[in-house]
């Protein structure tokens, strides 16, 4: 199994994904600049990491969306490679027309850095098998924009076509619809706000997020 | 030559950023304001023969999010 990780200038989140998925896939992972506009060949997974590229300049991710990286992201991701995109990669993904909606400013105005609960609302896409529908679990967030903001029509649509991959348990950020992630309509992309790769050993508090690469490395294999 | 670009909330989008420059506001003593929504402007120096065209679509591609913001083009 092949992964890269993107990093972008302001990425801080890269090196954390990239032990995530090598300890827990054995995917040979790669660190891929965001000037290069090749993707090393035969990648299983794309992972855009968190952080704050380009520090947040214009809208959070809005910079990093238009990067030379990004168009072969696009393109890997319509050939159905899976793509994650966490926190700053979920707004990245999403300023990328990768996922739909947008999102905005905590509507309690502070960054939330803490361990939330999620729970899990679709466990049938190949990033979420590795846990039960409506299981409760705690992953960690850190972000200034989480709020995921989308029209009524596509919030109607995402949730009919069982897209909403993690809904917080409690309230967040003002998300619509307490929606922490969100699925393509083909399901191989994934945007998340909250940190897998920061809950994946007991030293961390918890493995919670451990259970999304293993999931991952079953329907990839 | 110079275009002024109004990067602006749509109607319905929660301004969190209006709302407590709305409070600040208020808790400096003035009163009468009913609500406060922010914004962005950015202001383009560029050749006359820069059509409108492409301006929307440097708006569009990239200056505002269409799901969340509206534009508007000043040109001096």
């Amino acid at each position: 199994m092949r992964a890269a990780v993107i990093q972008f200038p302001g990425s801080n989140c890269d090196r954390d994904m990239a032990v995530a998925i090598r300890d827990i896939t054995g995917a040979d992972t790669s660190l891929v600049w965001h000037r290069e506009s090749v993707l090393p060949s035969g990648l299983d997974l794309i992972a855009i990491p968190g952080g704050f590229s380009y520090g947040d300049y214009l809208r959070s991710g809005a910079m990093a969306a238009r990067s030379p990286v990004m168009q072969a992201v696009i393109a890997a991701a319509g050939r159905g490679v899976p793509v994650l995109g966490v926190c700053n990669g979920f707004q990245i993904l999403t300023e990328a027309g990768l996922l739909p909606g947008a999102l905005m400013r905590n509507a309690g105005i502070r960054f939330v850095c803490r361990t939330v609960g999620l729970t899990v609302q679709n466990s049938q896409s190949m990033f979420t098998s590795g846990y039960s529908a409506g299981e409760k679990i705690h992953i960690p967030v850190a972000h200034h924009d989480g709020n995921f903001f989308a029209d009524d029509a596509t919030l109607d649509r995402l949730e009919g076509e069982g897209r909403v991959a993690f809904r917080y348990a409690e309230p967040v950020n003002g998300s619509a619809r307490n929606i922490a992630g969100v699925l393509n309509d083909a399901g191989n992309v994934l945007g998340m706000m909250p940190h897998p790769e920061r809950m994946i050993e007991a030293m961390q508090g918890g493995s919670d997020g451990r259970r999304l690469f293993e999931g991952l490395i079953r329907e990839i294999a | 030559m110079k275009t002024r670009i109004f990067v602006t909330l749509k109607n319905g989008v929660l301004d969190p950023q209006g709302k407590a420059i709305h409070h600040a506001i208020e808790g400096l003593g003035f009163s009468g304001v009913h609500d406060v929504r922010a914004g962005r402007l950015i202001e383009i120096e560029h050749e006359p023969g820069l059509s409108k065209a492409d301006l929307e679509s440097m708006c569009t591609k990239l200056l505002a999010n269409m799901v969340i913001e509206n534009f508007e083009i000043e040109q001096a």
